[in-house]
């Protein structure tokens, strides 16, 4: 189907976009990647008067190191996200995350503040985001103001952002040496991850000293697995270590039913998941 | 309206068009490049594959407004003097295509993918083309093309053709 008809506009700065959408008033909406907006246009689930498209923005492209902080520009996407050195380095788990994203077509397009701020409580990289205990970046008519993950994601497809702001920056903390693996769980290529783990583990001397863990679609926001990470914090590496705190990674969560899974197959899912990544992340 | 300009398939276009116009519809529409279809309407199967600067894109997930400024290279810019690029004539002698609809876009992702990665194993083809869905699922000759095109492509090999990864995109 054909999107319905819009207006359209393409600022090259932070500050015009917000005065767009400020101008464009409540129906007006940001085109980052369009892996999602774009389909969403098609279908015919969304109609806004005005597209503010943010692809003419250099300043919100590209990934640079600030102190101890790796800070990624909301519209890098994710393709270059896989292929950045300092995210390798340093946010390894984002970078694990982002390659299992789609497929390559929509990830030489689709782009990390996008995916973020659509907030889809299956996407890959919400979990990650919050594990890592990022910060958004976030534009509006008053300036810049500074979100943090356990903030940023209020609901279903819902965040932090107001409708006249805009997510420029997320930044990390650096993760530098340790282990990670995103563990995705769905049934066949390209398909939305019915349950998944972002794991990044430190193991010092086959000791491990420190561990997040976060879940994707075992609630409407991601999940922090909080009770697996203080159950392997000070443990000695070994499979059965990892495999008795992983029985803790459903609690506190709220997965849904649907035609692809149960709740309680979801609960199941995150235990064995999250002990895979552990495991892979520490190996 | 917002003025576009492009270069599809090497040749340069300025065009009129709508925000709302997708780019597969303005290649097949405008252009008549009929050469890359649409295949479904969720952005699932990836017929409509072109190269936008380089990088495979699903043209159905792509504004018309959003390429301006860019090159496309369409399956229709792939053939140079007559001869079919490697990857056509790999999928050619191996019978990749069974209907033949998902070939366009099979074939530029395989180039994208053989840019990046020119000799793939069998796993690296079959998660190269991921975004690209076979319904006749004749999977397994299209996975022996693209790496019997690879064998051809690299450096020394005795091809009938001068083959080049990029696609000869101008």
């Amino acid at each position: 189907m054909i999107p319905a008809s819009f207006d359209y506009v393409r600022p090259t700065s932070v500050a015009e976009a917000v005065q767009a959408l400020a101008d464009g008033g409540d129906d007006a909406k940001i085109l980052a990647g369009g892996q999602s907006f774009i389909p969403v246009l098609r279908l015919r689930m969304g109609d806004p008067s005005l597209v503010v498209d943010l692809g003419g923005i250099a300043e919100l492209r590209g990934v640079r190191e600030e102190g101890d902080k790796i800070v990624v520009g909301a519209m890098t996407t994710h393709h270059d996200v896989t292929r950045d050195d300092l995210l390798n380095q340093h946010v390894k788990l984002i970078s694990e995350a982002t390659k299992t994203v789609a497929d390559f077509q929509v990830r030489h397009r689709g782009t990390l503040g996008g995916a973020l701020a659509h907030a889809d409580p299956a996407g890959d990289l919400a979990a990650p985001a919050l594990a890592l205990d990022a910060e958004f970046v976030i534009a509006g008519a008053n300036g810049e103001r500074t979100v943090a993950a356990g903030d940023f994601f209020e609901d279903y497809f819902t965040t932090a952002i107001g409708p006249q702001e805009i997510l420029t920056a997320i930044r990390f903390p650096k993760y530098t040496g340790w282990g990670a693996r995103y563990e995705k769980f769905n049934r066949v290529a390209q398909a939305w991850s019915i349950v998944a783990v972002a794991a990044t583990v430190k193991v010092e001397g086959g000791t491990i000293t420190d561990a997040r863990i976060g879940l994707t679609n075992m609630a409407g926001t991601p999940v922090r697995a909080r009770g697996v990470e203080s159950a392997l914090v000070g443990q000695t590496m070994s499979e059965e270590t990892v495999r008795a705190a992983a029985q803790a990674a459903a609690e506190g969560t709220s997965p849904t039913s649907d035609a692809d899974a149960g709740s309680d197959y979801r609960e199941h899912l995150a235990k064995v998941l999250t002990g895979r990544a552990v495991l892979a992340a520490a190996g | 309206m917002a003025r576009i300009r492009t270069t599809v398939d090497g040749l340069v276009y300025e065009d009129d068009v709508e925000p709302r116009m997708l780019l597969v519809q303005y290649l097949r529409e405008r252009l008549g490049k009929t050469g890359t279809v649409i295949g479904c309407d969720t952005s699932n199967c990836g017929a409509c594959t072109v190269h936008l600067d380089g990088l495979s894109v699903k043209s159905c997930s792509v504004l018309a407004v959003q390429a301006n400024g860019s090159e496309v290279l369409t399956v229709e810019g792939l053939e140079r003097d007559g001869q079919l690029h490697p990857v056509q004539q790999a999928f050619h002698d191996n019978h990749a295509l069974q209907c033949g609809y998902c070939t366009p876009g099979m074939i530029m992702q395989s180039i994208d993918l053989l840019g990046d990665n020119p000799d793939p194993t069998e796993q690296e083809v079959r998660e190269g083309i991921e975004g690209n869905l076979c319904r006749c699922t004749g999977y397994q000759n299209i996975v022996r093309a693209v790496q019997d095109a690879a064998q051809k492509m690299k450096p020394g090999a005795t091809a009938s053709q001068p083959a080049s990864v990029a696609g000869g995109g101008a």
